[in-house]
């Protein structure tokens, strides 16, 4: 009967039966929200778990920041001291240049290699690609600290290898943790280990991507390699670029465990806090300094916004200068 | 449908959803408090390190019938921080918490997290090394903890290497080389005089033994001001340090660093400043082949103590009585002997101090050294000392990094002093 109701259009004589019409339009807004909200329902975990795990945290510490909070004591509400205090805090800015120079000493070369890593990974003629890409991908997956720990035996001074080999060309030992550059090349070096691989990677499905005529084209026209990458490769390349700098500076701006374990967990990272970077500066005065946990929050705070800007302004430069 | 009804409609999701997060939180909640005076079912023991605890449980369980779980942790800095968060959360503690002097003294600054133990438990102030008992008590003046071990000073030097530097090995003759610091920095010149190398592994070991020795204030007067600056101790302790660094006496190498714990099974270094509880450090880190090259000899300059716990309640403890009781017969003599005789921490109740069996005990690792003797006199000749709220914060991330800093030459004298003055008051607040 309902089949009939919904193929067959009633006469226009008799009235229309009135169940039929009810299940017909509860069916029909049903589908309708169906259609409408399903969508919501499928990516709602995410948003559930980020609210709790990220929007909930960072609201929680934005409050902490504004307050004068002992982590297992007494708080008090202060405004915005938090954030004059450390405009002229000497050690924030401290830890600010020493995020910074291991960020570009880390950054900079790990991009560069990845993009010449890509490129001849690229290549159609290499053999054996997938052990290639694969092998280029496995540091990425070794543990951070097992990293740091391994670094930070090859950059001993007294038994380390660095200083053994530097000893066959004449260079004394170094005392690795005593120097800012000394510290800054070391704890960059295990970043690079670890992340150019993940960028290749990255870098080189961005270059799949790229149709294959353009090339041909360009080759007809007899453009040279490094012509045909210049004018064709990096600029279709962008939108990857883009994003590889955006997360390499998200990671770069956060790094913590590489200098913390280079530092033997002491958290002020160098007898003169020589590789202190903010997110142990932060860690410093939230975690374990009980009583400055609503000045740690103002440097999480702080170190949010420096990161938004920084991949804001790379974000536009990168876009500018490759078009 | 009209945009109002769909924002009722999403408003109405929303609200579900954090009702729901809302339930789970409540569901977290216990509210299952014992009546007061109750039979504790079980008590849970948190420490660190090693507290040697293992048997003397077992045995209170036997005769109490009261179950306890020992909760251990091997560093302490994995430890602090999962106290910190019990505290802040206000759950997840244990009923018995043994706490670092560093670390007790930093909670004394919010007492109100603790119970205090003097009426649960009685007078015991006769019973313990006073000075040691009177830092278990917080500013307001409750008992906080009881007292468990504390470290004492002692050297700990290479027969072997002492012997390739054609000094003398044995005990006596070695504590005859060093009766002062001065005594001691001579040594160090002839050791480097004839083998090339640093007596000591750092000046920040030789430091601590100082500041310790000279006891009465340290960073902070008795009213917890920061007084870095002026502090005797800490002026002769830099000062001693600043002559060894002077004098080339030491292997530059940090604490706790690579090149540190290396350097035991390489010979960097002939000697350290070993509190009781560092011989066993001592000896995982130099192996079981250099089982009888280490030997123990008394420090030049006196007694003093260094490191050392006590045992605490906290007040979201849900047997604050039973807990008392434990923490009370965990540091009666008889545990403390068995403790010491298990693990190595050093006796602070009186009568385990006269306790023939802890007179008696030699250490085989280190040439068999009487440790229980070596220990135990000087245990009784530590010069009170007032430490402060982060005498720790202050001394690992200012006064040694600067003075780290001096003896690697990053940095000359005048600026090393400023830059931990400048560090202590930052580091020192509160």
């Amino acid at each position: 009967m309902s089949l009939s109701a919904t193929t067959t259009p009633p006469s226009p004589a008799a009235p229309p039966p009135r169940p039929p019409t009810r299940r017909r339009s509860r069916a029909h807004t049903l589908t309708r929200l169906d259609l409408k909200y399903s969508p919501y329902l499928y990516i709602a975990p995410f948003f559930v778990i980020f609210g709790i795990f990220g929007l909930y945290p960072m609201l929680r510490t934005a409050w902490m920041s504004l307050h004068n909070w002992n982590l297992i004591g007494d708080r008090s509400f202060i405004g915005l001291d938090n954030y004059t205090a450390l405009v002229s805090d000497e050690y924030f800015w401290n830890a600010t240049m020493n995020t910074f120079g291991i960020f570009l000493l880390a950054t900079i070369p790990q991009l560069l290699i990845a993009l010449f890593l890509a490129n001849l990974l690229n290549r159609t003629f290499l053999r054996a690609r997938t052990l290639f890409r694969m092998a280029i991908f496995m540091p990425n997956v070794v543990s951070v600290a097992a990293v740091a720990i391994v670094f930070g035996m090859l950059f001993q001074r007294d038994f380390g290898v660095i200083n053994w080999l530097l000893g066959f060309v004449g260079v004394g030992p170094v005392d690795w943790d005593a120097e800012r550059w000394s510290s800054w090349t070391a704890i960059a070096s295990m970043v690079n280990w670890r992340w150019t691989g993940y960028n290749t990677l990255i870098l080189l499905a961005g270059m799949q991507a790229i149709p294959r005529d353009l090339y041909e084209a360009a080759a007809l026209d007899g453009a040279s390699q490094w012509k045909q990458f210049w004018r064709i490769t990096l600029p279709m390349l962008t939108p990857t670029f883009v994003f590889v700098v955006i997360l390499s500076t998200i990671g770069g701006l956060q790094l913590f465990t590489e200098p913390l374990v280079f530092a033997n967990g002491n958290i002020i990272g160098g007898d003169q806090r020589e590789f202190q970077t903010l997110a142990m500066y932060m860690y410093e005065l939230g975690i374990e300094n009980l009583n400055t946990a609503g000045y740690g929050a103002a440097v999480a705070w702080a170190m949010f916004l420096m990161i938004a800007f920084v991949s804001l302004v790379n974000f536009l430069l990168v876009r500018r200068t490759v078009k | 449908m009209s945009l109002t009804t769909r924002r009722t409609r999403m408003a109405a999701a929303a609200l579900a959803a954090i009702t729901a997060l809302g339930g789970l939180a409540a569901c977290g909640k216990d509210d299952d408090a014992p009546a007061a005076g109750e039979k504790p079912a079980k008590l849970v023991v948190d420490t660190f390190g090693e507290f040697g605890y293992d048997e003397i449980i077992k045995q209170y369980e036997k005769d109490t019938g009261i179950k306890v779980e020992l909760r251990k942790t091997a560093q302490l800095n994995e430890y602090r921080p999962k106290i910190v968060r019990a505290l802040a959360t206000g759950k997840g503690a244990a009923d018995v918490i043994g706490l670092e002097e560093g670390i007790l003294n930093e909670f004394k600054a919010n007492p109100a997290n603790w119970v205090d133990l003097a009426p649960l438990v009685g007078d015991h102030s006769k019973d313990y090394l006073p000075w040691k008992y009177e830092l278990g008590k917080a500013p307001d003046g409750r008992l906080m903890g009881l007292p468990t071990d504390v470290g004492s000073l002692a050297v700990c030097y290479r027969r072997d290497l002492f012997q390739a530097a054609k000094l003398p090995v044995e005990r006596d003759q070695v504590a005859a080389l060093w009766p002062d610091w001065n005594g001691f920095i001579e040594t160090g010149k002839k050791y480097r005089a004839a083998t090339g190398k640093g007596l000591l592994d750092s000046v920040t070991t030789a430091a601590s033994a100082v500041m310790f020795q000279q006891g009465g204030d340290l960073f902070y007067d008795k009213q917890d001001a920061v007084v870095a600056e002026s502090s005797a101790a800490v002026k002769a302790s830099w000062d001693t340090g600043v002559a060894m660094a002077d004098a080339n006496i030491t292997a530059e190498t940090a604490t706790w660093s690579p090149e540190w714990s290396a350097g035991f099974k390489q010979g960097t270094f002939a000697a350290t400043f070993c509190p009781s509880w560092m011989l066993g450090i001592v000896a995982d880190n130099s192996g079981p082949e250099n089982k009888g090259k280490w030997d123990v000899a008394p420090v030049p300059g006196g007694a003093g103590n260094w490191g050392g716990s006590w045992l605490s309640v906290p007040q979201q403890s849900k047997y604050p009585k039973g807990a008392a009781k434990l923490a009370e017969y965990l540091t009666n003599a008889q545990s403390q002997v068995a403790a010491f005789k298990l693990k190595g921490p050093l006796p602070t109740n009186l009568e385990a101090l006269k306790n023939p069996e802890f007179l008696a005990y030699t250490n085989e690792y280190f040439n068999n050294a009487p440790t229980g003797k070596i220990f135990g006199d000087s245990v009784a000749k530590i010069q009170p000392l007032h430490l402060g709220p982060k005498h720790q914060a202050v001394k690992e991330n200012a006064f040694e990094p600067a003075l780290r800093s001096y003896e690697n030459g990053q940095s000359p004298k005048d600026k090393a002093w400023e830059q931990f003055t400048k560090d202590a008051k930052t580091q020192g607040a509160f």
